[in-house]
């Protein structure tokens, strides 16, 4: 793998990592596709050198591997997909709660309770 | 038999474009039950074939290994297909039967469907590639499910557990890369060839990655937090298909990947303080909730750990039980969740303090929670105690004394947690909101389910012997990988 591309492939999984941190969920999806196309790039440097294009004019020499390729496009496919789904289903929450933000899990918040009682 | 072993993914995935065909509800429902039916037949075809016959490999599409995509049907995935099917079809039959049904909205049993072949697809599948496409085909069908009759708390719940999934499944295609950069292939039985030729340090790495990345979803500890909080809100038959099959299809990549492409020093210590403290957390965040869907979430986790412990012993005997206890929870697990469905849909609530005096109300209910709640502690004859006693024997030949020892301390607490809901719920004055009496459909379901249940635990004897064939399977492909090494 090229250095460029693992770089590259580093700093979506960073970006992606810091997004899905956030409490708001439109940042969550947006840092979820990140982190796909941080994997997708890593699979796809995983093929090795780049050469010219396989099969197509019976080229000869090295030619790039076919196989990352196909793997990255169903990746790309099936990730599409689901983060349309994701979409749909921050929509609803907004629709839902009237706000973009995660709300705090509900045995968070008991427990959260429970120790301000201890406390006081 | 090539066919028949791929038509076990081809006619859930036939059924899902016939059932979107069609608009009457009793279509859709009959072509859904046939199709579960098959499966489930079929699945036992092969279980007996490969049993007798050794393991059959199909090439899809007339490509062969190193070019195309190969089905693998061996001993250990002849087993979870067709315990799998098993449950399908009873929580399918349950589902119908439901007096206000949950599978009326027109995907339902197309969706339903496409769930039972991506479980297929991940049981069979030859290579790690397809392994994802199958998770993938599983886990879409069960955002669409777990997010039916949603409102503001199931689409909260629901957002956890897509996130989740969606980090897994990022990190599962970065393993698939590594992978691939270290070997040049994805194939399962291409890699454990190759395997050995890699360094010793990528190969642990890549080890640990994958054991994270089906830790999550199997909800080992410290990776299940998202289990116990999005499970129970889903409606009663797609929580228990959950329960029963999602975290176990984790539980087979683990063993399958870990035997084959990554054998362990037997046996691991890592891993047996992992399957400990995923036993003793889970059992303890069970005892102290008060709602049953979610006290038997948490068991889904802590019984996890019995599973993770007998692949950490890494030997024939560990594995087999872990098998054992694998097929055993698939059922039991199911029915725990149909039974606690039943107390909630003659009551309306799953919440301990509203509800009392089921056994005197409705002692059908009673009779199929206390066989599955005994089996789920593994108290003699039930099924269970097949699974814990095997673990436990291969616990102490293997001299790994301290996890057995908290594998029995989670079984008393787990007896515990049972006898709470029993007290609880089952007996007392029945309250008045135990108005309705569950269908007969319902309860037929879930008794057929116990029935099996009964007889894994009446024939244990040959299900041990089963489960040991097919885990020197596993072990002997995984010795022929670390061949290469020495």
């Amino acid at each position: 793998m090229s250095t460029a591309m693992a770089v590259a492939a580093g700093a979506l999984f960073a970006a992606g990592t810091y997004l899905i941190m956030q409490r708001l969920l439109t940042r969550i999806v947006v840092g979820l596709g990140l982190i796909a196309h941080g994997a997708n790039l890593a699979l796809l440097g995983s093929g090795g050198e780049p050469g010219a294009a396989p099969i197509v004019g019976g080229s000869t020499g090295v030619i790039s591997d076919p196989l990352p390729q196909a793997l990255v496009l169903t990746a790309i496919v099936i990730t599409f997909g689901v983060t349309a789904f994701l979409l749909a289903l921050a929509y609803r929450s907004y629709v839902l709660t009237d706000s973009d933000a995660v709300e705090d899990d509900l045995e968070d918040r008991r427990i959260a309770e429970l120790s301000r009682k201890e406390a006081a | 038999m090539t066919t028949v072993v791929s038509l076990l993914v081809v006619v859930p995935l036939a059924a899902v474009a016939l059932t979107l065909l069609w608009r009457r509800l009793w279509v859709r429902r009959l072509i859904s039950l046939l199709s579960s039916a098959t499966s489930f037949v079929i699945a036992l075809i092969v279980l007996f074939t490969v049993d007798a016959g050794g393991s059959v490999t199909v090439a899809v599409g007339g490509w062969e290994a190193p070019l195309g995509i190969t089905l693998v049907a061996d001993r250990f995935s002849a087993l979870m297909l067709s315990v799998s099917a098993a449950a399908l079809f009873g929580v399918l039959a349950f589902a119908v039967g439901q007096r206000d049904t949950d599978e009326g909205f027109p995907a339902f049993h197309a969706v339903y469907q496409a769930l039972a072949a991506g479980v297929a697809l991940a049981f069979l599948t030859g290579d790690l590639f397809t392994l994802f496409v199958a998770f993938e085909i599983m886990l879409t069908a069960s955002y669409v499910l777990i997010t039916h009759r949603a409102g503001a708390e199931q689409v909260r719940a629901t957002m956890t557990y897509v996130v989740v999934g969606l980090v897994a499944s990022g990190l599962f295609l970065l393993g698939i890369g590594f992978v691939y950069a270290a070997t040049g292939t994805v194939n399962l039985a291409e890699l454990s060839a190759r395997m050995g030729d890699i360094d010793p340090a990528v190969r642990t790495a890549l080890g640990w990655l994958f054991f994270m990345v089906f830790g999550i979803k199997a909800a080992i500890f410290p990776l299940f937090f998202w289990l116990p909080d999005s499970y129970p809100t889903a409606v009663t038959p797609v929580t228990a298909i959950f329960a029963g099959l999602l975290t176990k299809v984790g539980v087979y990549a683990i063993v399958r990947t870990q035997t084959l492409l990554f054998p362990l020093e037997a046996p691991s210590t890592p891993i047996l303080l992992i399957a400990g403290l995923t036993m003793v957390v889970g059992v303890l965040g069970a005892i102290s909730q008060g709602d049953i869907k979610r006290i038997l979430s948490f068991h889904i986790v802590s019984q996890i750990g019995y599973m993770i412990m007998g692949l950490g012993f890494f030997t024939v005997a560990g594995i087999a039980a872990a098998i054992v206890f694998i097929v055993h929870q698939v059922i039991v697990k199911t029915v725990m969740f149909l039974v606690g469905g039943l107390v909630e849909s003659a009551s309306g609530t799953g919440r301990l303090k509203e509800v009392t005096g089921v056994l005197h109300r409705f002692p059908v209910i009673a009779l199929l929670f206390l066989p599955a709640a005994l089996s789920l502690a593994g108290l003699p004859p039930f099924s269970g105690f097949v699974g814990k006693l095997a673990l436990i024997q291969a616990g102490f030949d293997a001299g790994r004394w301290m996890v057995v020892g908290v594998s029995l301390l989670a079984s008393l607490l787990t007896l515990f947690s049972m006898t709470k809901i029993w007290s609880a719920a089952f007996w007392g004055a029945p309250t008045p909101n135990l108005r309705r009496r569950p269908s007969s459909v319902m309860v037929a379901a879930t008794a057929g389910l116990v029935g099996l249940s009964l007889l894994i635990g009446l024939a244990g004897q040959p299900l041990i012997e089963i489960a040991t064939r097919a885990a020197s399977d596993l072990l002997s492909d995984s010795a022929t990988a670390s061949g290469g090494s020495a």
